[in-house]
């Protein structure tokens, strides 16, 4: 468990929130590979926020997913990266002074620090030789590539102008992605407008510090009132009110019928689902969200894209408790009956 | 032309009264004009080109010229000096000035590196008082020389700062305060401290001669109220470009007054709005019956795009690349608009986006698609191959294109300027440096040989992935109207650049970064550097040596150096151009002119 860990670690730099909430899964019934196991018998894969273990990518995953297929994809990007080096750039590495990073005065960029030092013809090599060890937490891997090419920043230096987003990202702990991807400077040929421009309105996703930047995605947390622990879906997965609400009925099963095996996998009949269905449906439970101005609203008023665009986080809430929503709270849920 | 000169025998000699005297046979020449009237046919001729032909037949015509033109172009501000330009040229009105090498746009040049305006303008207050348009890219200028412009010249109707640095919104105030006549006002993407947006209060009550305005990349909020008046007094305001700061509502107020615009730059396009406001905006834009070009829509949501749908159809040209739409609600944009020749978007719409640009769009002449992440390099985000191929299937007519991409194949490249032989610009960044065909994995080579065969036209040329010297060969052998050559992280050895100095005929400009090209190869162009405007050499392999070889063998090209921190002898920047005016005087302490 320890040494994928570390390497997960490694890449997944950028991924602290996820991280967090897999680290409170470790602590419950439903271990890493438990929790795959449940993940592909209840068919949550396109749902399921998972760890992300190298390797560990679904076939069926969709595209533009933050959290754990980057991390996957991010080791193939490394690996790639490494082989890439051999590759792309030797020629012009060994041919030439292999400085493609100039460390200039003003006007260079923040992530130089990060390409820097990978492509120096001592960096590309010794870039190869910490990949493959692993294990090498953010702290080292910065003291690393800085070294490469001298007195440049790290990410977190106060250029933000520059590089904003890879810095909020960094502050998540994205860094390794862009590093991983050795930025050069002035490369790709972009003006400083246009990269200022998209770094500080990110497309499309949410203020909030959880949400995976810039990947096209928008995670939310989900909570179920009497359930241990919260979920994270990426709600810009579904194209509807009805995919979301079935996906998360899916997600929270095991709190509402409360059997799970000592595996943790869980006990599909017919009863349970319909069961399920009755208790999100019915009477028992009502499904809100938070908006963007921090009220409580219920799911289903506005249109599907209007919500993903200020949904900030659902509850899966006891209709008792929603009764001070609003009365129509109680008459939707009669409604769907 | 002896009825021509006998219908007016008033005609008086002015410049060549001296020579006429003595040469009395002259005059009676039937193939001499006199001077007003080759000035007045010169005066219609307007292309530099043309006129710097004109210039060369012989001392009558290069006088003649020189007193009719009222517009100069000046590439490279180091090329010549204000005191050359001003003895030559007494009668300008409108002045262009490109100043710093273009990656400077990437931050490869530092800072005070020069491109100052101030002597310029300086020397244009004692020749020219009644300058009227001024229009510099990549240059230096500071709040004082804008007041001093503002102050300067009383007639001064236009100013265009694109990509300059130096200056602040106060700068932008005195402009506004002093220029009574102005006309048009376009601020571009400039690095400039944006202090406050009072600027724009700045305009007095009764100045109405605006035309065109674009504050688009100001970032600080200007009074809506001020901006709305100007608007409403502005009857002949064509271009109006706006920056994030105002919102739909607003845009609707300001489309209410000025309806006869042609070309809009949107503010930001996510606020909230009511649906009766929705109603109005749209009818707004129902009421533009001139609008050509649509830009802006930063942050667009996608549920207000409809009410841009009455517009749609007469748009000729389409910025959307600071809206970050995908491909599903691109798609249902684009449907609207069949009439377009130009479209800049996102790669968030992705292959199937511009699936729908093939179709939809069949008159389409040019597409820039930018990358929303180009630091994040995800392989599941972005074009590939397939949208290129799509546009081209769709729109024939394209001849200019910029990509940036994640990956790419030779065949594609070989297929699309199949279908579009007519490009003039291809522009094609695959964002991983030195990346191969990623389906054979074999070097980009064949790519750009067909576009250099295939693309005889091809004026602009930018290369990128896996290139060997083989990709030189052919632009060396195949490009005779390549003007404008960019390369980065390509070729193998010093051949590769020594073929393209050896061929391509007309090449003006070449810029070099993170090659493994060294001093044979920039001595290779030794005669050649005098008939281009510049050449741009970084994180390549020349060294100082072979710098002060080519400045010793031509003297007249500037060869300015600056040189790595580390290694004495290695030069990291070499910035090669011919000049007239000698060594320039203002270059900083980490420029060294061989």
């Amino acid at each position: 468990m320890s040494m994928p860990f570390e390497e997960h670690d490694y890449i997944g730099l950028s991924e602290v929130p996820a991280m967090e909430n897999s680290e409170k899964n470790n602590g419950l019934p439903l271990g890493d590979n438990e929790k795959k196991n449940t993940a592909k018998v209840l068919n949550l894969k396109a749902t399921e926020l998972r760890l992300g273990l190298p390797g560990s990518e679904s076939p069926e995953r969709e595209t533009g997913h933050g959290g754990e297929d980057k991390n996957g994809y991010q080791l193939g990007v490394l690996k790639g990266f490494v082989s890439g080096a051999k590759r792309g750039f030797s020629d012009t590495i060994n041919g030439g002074s292999g400085k493609w990073v100039y460390s200039g005065s003003g006007g260079s960029e923040v992530n130089l620090a990060n390409g820097g030092g990978l492509f120096s013809p001592r960096g590309a090599n010794g870039a190869a030789k910490s990949i493959g060890a692993g294990g090498v937490d953010s702290a080292s891997q910065q003291t690393f590539v800085g070294s490469g090419v001298g007195k440049e920043t790290v990410p977190q230096s106060p250029k933000p102008v520059q590089e904003k987003k890879p810095q909020v990202s960094a502050a998540n702990g994205h860094a390794a992605a862009p590093a991983a991807k050795a930025q050069v400077v002035g490369w790709p040929p972009i003006r400083s407008f246009r990269k200022n421009s998209m770094a500080i309105n990110p497309p499309k996703t949410d203020e909030d510090a959880d949400a995976k930047l810039g990947t096209g995605c928008l995670y939310v947390k989900v909570s179920m009132d009497g359930a241990p622990y919260l979920r994270k879906v990426d709600i810009k997965i579904y194209s509807s009110y009805k995919d979301l609400s079935s996906a998360l009925e899916k997600m929270f099963s095991c709190f509402t019928i409360g059997q799970c095996g000592s595996h943790g996998v869980h006990i599909r009949d017919g009863m349970s689902e319909s069961r399920l269905m009755d208790l999100l449906h019915g009477s028992e439970y009502v499904l809100t969200y938070e908006d963007k101005d921090g009220d409580w609203m219920l799911v289903g008023d506005v249109p599907w894209e209007m919500f993903m665009d200020s949904c900030k986080r659902l509850r899966i809430m006891k209709s008792s408790d929603a009764i001070g929503l609003a009365p129509r709270a109680m008459e939707k849920c009669k409604n769907r009956n | 032309m002896n009825q021509l000169w006998k219908m007016d025998p008033n005609i008086k000699k002015t410049k060549n009264s001296a020579d006429s005297a003595n040469y009395p046979e002259a005059i009676q020449s039937p193939s001499q004009f006199p001077d007003e009237v080759l000035e007045k046919v010169l005066s219609m001729l307007h292309s530099h080109k043309d006129r710097s032909s004109v210039s060369l037949v012989c001392k009558d015509w290069y006088n003649a010229e020189r007193w009719s033109r009222t517009k100069i172009f000046i590439g490279n501000c180091y090329s010549v000096s204000p005191e050359i330009v001003a003895r030559r040229f007494p009668r300008i009105k409108s002045v262009t000035l490109k100043g710093k090498p273009r990656f400077s746009d990437f931050n490869l040049v530092p800072q005070n590196w020069g491109a100052n305006i101030h002597d310029w303008l300086v020397m244009f207050a004692k020749v020219y008082p009644l300058l009227e348009e001024l229009r510099l890219k990549r240059m230096t200028v500071s709040d004082e020389s804008l007041e001093f412009l503002a102050m300067s010249f009383p007639g001064f109707k236009a100013l265009s700062l694109l990509s300059c640095d130096g200056f602040s919104s106060d700068g932008l105030k005195s402009i506004a305060t002093h220029c009574k006549k102005l006309t048009e006002m376009d601020i571009q993407e400039n690095g400039i401290d944006d202090i406050s947006g009072s600027w724009l209060s700045a305009f007095p009550d009764n100045f109405t001669s605006l035309e065109i305005l674009n504050f688009a990349s100001l970032n600080s909020e200007v009074s809506f109220d001020a901006l709305e008046r100007l608007v409403s007094r502005c009857k002949s305001l064509k271009v109006l470009k706006v920056n994030k700061g105002i919102g739909l509502d607003q845009l609707q107020r300001l489309l209410v007054r000025a309806p006869q615009l042609m070309e809009l730059g949107t503010g930001s396009f996510q606020q909230e709005l009511m649906s009766h406001h929705c109603v109005e905006l749209e009818n707004a834009f129902r009421n533009c019956k001139n609008l050509q070009i649509l830009a802006g829509l930063w942050d667009a949501s996608y549920i207000y795009l409809h009410v841009l749908y009455p517009a749609c159809s007469s748009l000729t040209f389409l910025n959307l690349s600071y809206a970050t739409l995908r491909s599903d609600e691109f798609t249902k944009l684009i449907a609207h608009c069949p009439n377009l020749r130009c479209l800049w978007v996102l790669d968030t719409v992705e292959d199937k986006g511009l699936e729908a640009v093939g179709s939809c769009c069949p008159l389409l002449e040019e597409i820039r698609v930018f990358p929303a992440h180009p630091f994040d390099q995800d392989m599941n985000h972005g074009v590939t191959e397939s949208g290129f191929l799509a546009v081209s299937h769709g729109c024939r007519k394209l001849h200019y294109v910029l990509y940036f991409c994640q990956q790419m194949t030779n065949a594609a490249v070989a297929t699309i300027v199949q279908n579009c032989p007519d490009f003039t610009h291809f522009r094609l960044c695959i964002m991983n440096p030195g990346q191969p065909d990623y389906l054979t994995d074999e070097p980009m080579d064949e790519a750009f040989g067909a576009v250099v065969k295939t693309c005889t036209k091809l004026q602009r040329l930018a290369v990128s992935g896996l290139l060997t010297d083989l990709t030189f060969e052919y632009i060396g052998k195949y490009a005779k109207n390549l003007e404008t050559l960019s390369v980065a992280f390509a070729g193998r050895s010093d051949w590769g650049m020594q073929c393209v100095l050896g061929g391509c005929p007309k090449l003006r400009k070449l810029e070099i970064r993170d090659c493994p090209f060294g001093n044979a190869a920039l001595l290779s162009g030794l005669k050649k550097y005098e008939s281009m405007r510049s050449l741009w050499m970084s994180a390549c392999n020349v060294t100082m040596n072979g710098c002060r070889l080519l400045a010793k063998e031509m003297p007249r090209l500037n060869v300015e150096v600056m040189k790595d921190e580390e290694d004495d002898s290695h030069v990291d920047k070499v910035y090669v151009y011919r000049s007239v005016a000698g060594p320039r005087r203002d270059a900083p302490p980490f420029v060294l002119t061989l």
